[in-house]
């Protein structure tokens, strides 16, 4: 049960994007075209819970051992970009299709703060082992839910006439404020 | 050089001002202007590790080999922000609190690797210091007024590191009802969305 709240809690009440602000970069970046919003809510969903995993090992066996936890940062950071580049060396190898289909995104996901911001958050959390890997793949299923909804309503918006000075970013983040407020009613569900 | 030094500086304060030029660092932007105060913070943490990350990669430029540049960059970043964390720690500790996950996140911060990629190895490190200056100053003026924006019309008042508020919406509007939508996760993107138009509508003419 508690991993069950955890896994609705990550994906509607603390969505990653719409209520804890992180990795909107790529939500604007990436969400003109739903092709490309689709690939990046894969890449992100298969790093966000390998680097969940990862990082909650290192931290609890490497950095909490030794008692040197203010190297968590720059940890941190070198196990996402080691990670990233090594995820995208094997499917390079072993599965082209699906790193055909990644394509760029792959590489972006390092400076992605969804994927940061949500290790940092399992830590500070204090969770288990378990609940750590159910919170990251909650976060990352949250992410491209947002990022494809966002998308669907960004290609229509394109067709629309929009006033000139609200064109483009601009009304994307208007559309998006529009959306974090429809989360919002999801609160106080768990 | 005096000419092309100022150029540099003040390109970061209205020709590319980041968030609104360059959509680059939204998520500190978003997630931190609740409030003036906790806008200035950010904003001089993220100038700082601006300032050093330029400096630093602007002298090693030469050095770091163009196949793992990524990952040196983010190694000097990275290092920068832990100096910070430590620092806000110890004299700041209730700012550092406030924001919370987003100190350590300076490192993801698109706008300190998109400088040190596009602008500090490429130049020298005189110039590359008034670059991250300027887009430094840039981004703290910008949360700055976001958090402006959003404290008025959400809280009604201005307060900067504690006691009395400095501005009291009700001194103008008497009976004025703070609206707290403003300082909802919503009101943080329909704010931002609405000045980046005012911003357009003011350049374009």
């Amino acid at each position: 049960m508690e991993y069950f709240e955890i896994f609705i809690a990550g994906i509607f009440i603390n969505n990653i994007l719409l209520a804890q602000f992180l990795g909107n970069c790529p939500f604007l970046g990436t969400s003109k075209k739903m092709e490309t919003a689709v690939g990046m809510a894969m890449a992100v969903i298969f790093v966000l819970v390998m680097a969940g995993m990862i990082t909650w090992i290192v931290d609890t066996y490497l950095l909490k051992a030794l008692d040197v936890e203010y190297l968590r940062t720059v940890s941190f950071i070198l196990v996402i970009a080691s990670l990233v580049q090594f995820v995208e060396m094997f499917l390079k190898k072993s599965i082209p299709a699906l790193y055909a289909g990644l394509g760029i995104f792959l590489p972006l996901i390092t400076t992605n703060c969804a994927v940061m911001g949500a290790c940092l958050l399992n830590i500070s959390k204090e969770y288990s082992f378990l609940s750590a890997l159910v919170s990251s793949f909650s976060y990352a299923v949250g992410f491209g839910l947002a990022l494809v909804l966002f998308a669907g309503l960004r290609e229509r918006i394109n067709l629309a006439r929009v006033p000139k000075p609200l064109q483009d970013t601009s009304i994307g983040l208007i559309t998006a404020g529009m959306i974090a407020l429809t989360f919002m009613s999801f609160k106080g569900m768990v | 050089m005096a000419q092309s030094l100022a150029k540099e500086f003040t390109k970061g304060l209205w020709a590319e001002i980041p968030p609104f030029r360059l959509v680059l660092g939204l998520c500190p932007t978003l997630a931190v202007t609740k409030s003036v105060e906790n806008g200035i913070g950010m904003g001089v943490a993220t100038t700082f590790v601006l300032v050093f990350a330029n400096l630093l990669v602007s002298l090693l430029r030469n050095v770091i080999p163009s196949k793992v540049r990524i990952a040196c960059y983010v190694v000097i970043i990275a290092t920068f922000v832990t100096i910070v964390e430590l620092v806000m720690q110890a004299y700041t500790y209730e700012l550092f609190l406030k924001l919370g996950i987003f100190i350590p996140l300076i490192v993801v911060n698109c706008i300190v690797l998109g400088r040190a990629e596009a602008f500090a190895s490429k130049n020298g490190p005189v110039l590359s210091i008034a670059d991250g200056l300027g887009i430094g100053i840039g981004f703290t003026l910008s949360l700055a007024a976001l958090g402006a924006v959003r404290e008025i019309i959400g809280a009604g008042t201005i307060t900067i590191w504690g006691g009395t508020p400095v501005f009291e919406m009700v001194n103008i509007f008497p009976g004025y009802n703070p609206f707290a939508f403003m300082v909802e996760a919503p009101g943080a993107f329909i704010a931002l969305g609405l000045m980046l138009a005012a911003m357009n509508l003011i350049g374009s003419k």
